[in-house]
């Protein structure tokens, strides 16, 4: 059996889906983390499809992946260093806790 | 010879340099003595420029060095150089010799009387270098533009030092004064000069006087021809604005206001730059542009009016002051005025007076300049000393010093009698030569100028009985007054000798509108009749003012009403006053003030109040939850998609 760009589209999808529903309903940053990464790997994933299917002479789709890729680690640290900020002075990392941003 | 007139200008610049930057890192008294060893030295070189020009080349100008500084078109370009030609290298004689004795002077000037020099010394050599380095770049200037910049500069450098005594409020006054007065004067200036170019399309004075070239003054003239403005031509225009420009540097009627309260800097500065120097900026102008006023009548006729009438003003009004400084400020003017008039009269519709002696009023005009800037040196360093000994400024407090410092007393008296006109003395030289011109315009002419001659020698024995004689001196502090250190004594002395004998110079085989020798004859009609108005004058003042005597204040009463007027400036800075504080500043700026207020800021206040409301109503939307921030993203993404779904479809 052939496989079809909608194969692949179909479970990047799902994956997008998933980072959606955990970032708006897990209430540990951690895990909005984790939801926000897997968000991320669902474009990769995107990006790597369309070159590979639509130009496949071309390279810029898949250099696209690997740079978000490098984007999205130093991202992580990013936040990790916020999250750990966050617990020492709040005591915990769960985000209704994290409300003090407001008008 | 390059190199000298080059140098001649970049060592009092570099002066400036040295003691404004590294002055306050040596001990106060070496700064000022390196300024005047520098001084010296330019003072050298100035003399071997001059008398290397009058023994080579008299009449002949020469652009010793040029360079181009602004291409404003491939055509009009601003350079910056140097000129000698016979008036410029009179005035280099003039600045650094007045400047040298300044510099020397303010060594013992500027001290306490114990002998330490005052807080600022370096600052105040540092800005006498400055002013000396504006002034013969301005007299050297070969185009009008580069005398414009050093006009400029004149004006700043006269502004810090009128306003060395930062902290009197009176001297913040009167520098701030002078410079808006000598700045508004000095717009019309740059008008004038708008004007010129325009037509002629060039700075150069080699092609807008030609130097000596008559036919270039008509050619440039000749470009202006079928211009006019309100039915008169252009190149009158030009140079009546040109005049307002060197009527506020001349402190002429009725610009003068700021000469008499720049009085309030130290009294050396008022010898050098408001007696000497830079008042006859405006005179040194209109020389310059001399045969460009010959052609056009009625510009010469406004500077003839206006000098005249100053001439007679200033005196009248020197006549009653208390403040000496005031007084001979007043008689500055007055000079200067002589001088205006002297260069005005020379010429009458289009034409120079004076058949074989045609171009006379202009030579008399520079030897009075020259001789003046001597004498009324002189005359402000004497008062200088007077001031630093009584430590007043006002008559009353001196009286009766002649016993206390005769070598002062001496000099001083030599000044009056220069500047009264009695020979042998430099004045009488300079001054018969103005009124023989002013006879060969006209009757009239010379006759009101010989009446403010005889005013002059009434002033000024005036002055000199109430500081010297009248009656016995009250000692007010704690030392007797006395002749002072040899620092001060000795410019006195030098400039004392100068005004004795400068009359006597050649002045007429050097200095010449057209660079040829002009045979001067004296006139013993005219030089008789003034010298008799000068004793007549003279006379006068001693049968007032020589000994204790109730006959002035008599007189003062019997005439109160005038003598307030006189003693008031008749009343010209109230009505400044007037004109700027209830005419300018309530009539014309409160209005736009309240417009802009209301309205301008009003719009701007207005808007900001709207946009601060809005974002304080919808500012609970930021509620602090991070979710549901990224909830209402999230729909506003899907809500984009969708409509941007339908609007392909529908395409």
């Amino acid at each position: 059996m052939e496989l079809t760009l909608l194969m692949y589209l179909i479970p990047s999808l799902i994956m997008f889906g998933c980072g959606i529903y955990g970032f708006l309903t897990r209430k540990n940053m951690i895990a909005m983390l984790i939801s926000l990464e897997l968000m991320l790997n669902a474009v990769d994933i995107n990006f790597a499809l369309f070159n590979r299917f639509l130009y496949p002479g071309k390279l810029e789709g898949m250099m696209f992946s690997l740079f978000a890729i490098a984007i999205a680690a130093a991202e992580t640290a990013v936040a990790i260093a916020i999250i750990i900020n966050v617990y020492r002075i709040a005591k915990n990392v769960d985000i209704n806790q994290i409300n003090k941003l407001k008008f | 010879m390059i190199t000298n007139t080059v140098l001649v200008l970049v060592l009092p610049f570099v002066m400036f340099l040295f003691l404004g930057l590294a002055g306050v890192k040596m001990p106060r008294k070496t700064a000022g003595v390196i300024g005047v060893v520098g001084m010296l030295i330019t003072t050298v070189l100035a003399y071997w420029v001059a008398i290397d020009y009058f023994m080579h080349h008299p009449g002949h100008e020469q652009i010793s060095a040029e360079v181009d500084w602004l291409n404003f078109t491939p055509k009009l370009v601003a350079r910056m150089g140097v000129l000698i030609d016979p008036i410029s290298a009179m005035m280099l004689v003039v600045i650094s010799t007045v400047s040298l004795m300044v510099h020397l002077y303010s060594l013992g000037y500027m001290c306490d009387h114990h002998g330490h020099a005052e807080k600022g010394f370096q600052r105040y050599y540092s800005f006498l270098a400055l002013f000396t380095f504006s002034m013969l770049g301005l007299v050297v200037a070969t185009n009008i533009f580069q005398m414009f910049i050093f006009f400029e500069m004149v004006g700043l450098s006269s502004y810090l030092l009128i306003g060395f005594y930062y902290s009197l409020p009176a001297a913040n006054h009167a520098n701030k004064k002078a410079f808006i007065v000598t700045r508004l004067a000095d717009l019309f200036f740059l008008l004038g000069i708008m004007i010129l170019t325009f037509s002629t399309g060039t700075f150069d004075f080699k092609e807008l006087v030609g130097l000596g070239d008559m036919a270039a003054s008509q050619r440039a003239a000749g470009t202006m021809d079928g211009l006019t403005f309100l039915g008169i031509p252009a190149v009158g225009w030009a140079l009546v604005f040109i005049f307002i420009g060197g009527a506020g540097k001349s402190a002429m009627y009725p610009l003068h206001i700021w000469l008499p309260d720049a009085m309030e800097g130290p009294t050396p500065v008022s010898a050098l730059i408001h007696a000497a120097t830079m008042v006859v900026a405006g005179v040194f102008l209109i020389a310059r542009m001399f045969p460009l006023y010959v052609l056009a009548p009625m510009a010469m006729n406004v500077v003839a009016v206006v000098g005249a009438f100053t001439a007679f003003y200033a005196a009248a009004v020197a006549c009653v002051q208390s403040d000496i400084k005031r007084a001979l400020a007043f008689s500055t003017i007055s000079q200067i005025a002589f001088m205006m008039t002297s260069l005005a009269v020379s010429a009458d519709g289009g034409q120079l007076v004076g058949g074989h002696e045609a171009g006379l009023g202009y030579m008399a005009s520079m030897f009075h300049l020259f001789t003046h800037a001597m004498f009324k040196a002189l005359l402000f360093l004497c008062a200088g000393a007077i001031i630093h000994a009584v430590h007043s400024n006002e008559n009353d407090k001196m009286h009766g010093l002649h016993k206390f410092m005769p070598i002062t007393s001496i000099a001083f008296l030599i000044g009056c009698l220069a500047i009264a006109g009695i020979p042998p003395f430099a004045g009488f030289f300079s001054k018969d030569e103005i009124l023989v011109a002013c006879y060969e315009r006209g009757l009239g002419w010379g006759l009101w100028m010989s009446m403010v001659a005889g005013m002059t020698a009434f002033y000024m024995f005036r002055i000199y009985y109430l500081i010297f004689f009248w009656k016995k001196h009250e000692v007010h502090t704690e030392h007797e007054p006395s002749d002072q250190p040899w620092t001060m004594t000795l410019p006195l002395i030098i400039l004392a000798s100068i005004s004795c004998v400068a009359g006597f110079l050649p002045f007429g085989k050097f200095v010449t509108y057209n660079g040829e020798v002009l045979e001067t004859h004296m006139n013993w009609t005219v030089a008789g009749s003034s010298v008799g108005i000068a004793l007549v004058g003279i006379a006068l003042a001693t049968w007032l003012y020589f000994k204790e005597n109730p006959k002035p204040e008599r007189m003062k009463n019997a005439m109160s009403g005038l003598w307030e007027a006189a003693y008031r400036r008749f009343y010209m800075d109230e009505l400044y006053q007037f004109i700027t504080h209830k005419i300018i500043f309530q009539g014309i700026c409160k209005p736009i003030a309240w417009f802009d207020r209301i309205f301008i800021d009003g719009f701007f206040n207005k808007l900001a109040d709207l946009t601060g409301n809005a974002s304080f109503a919808i500012r609970r939307v930021q509620g602090g939850n991070a979710q549901s921030y990224v909830f209402v993203y999230l729909l506003g993404a899907l809500l984009l998609a969708a409509v941007t779904g339908v609007v392909i479809l529908m395409i």
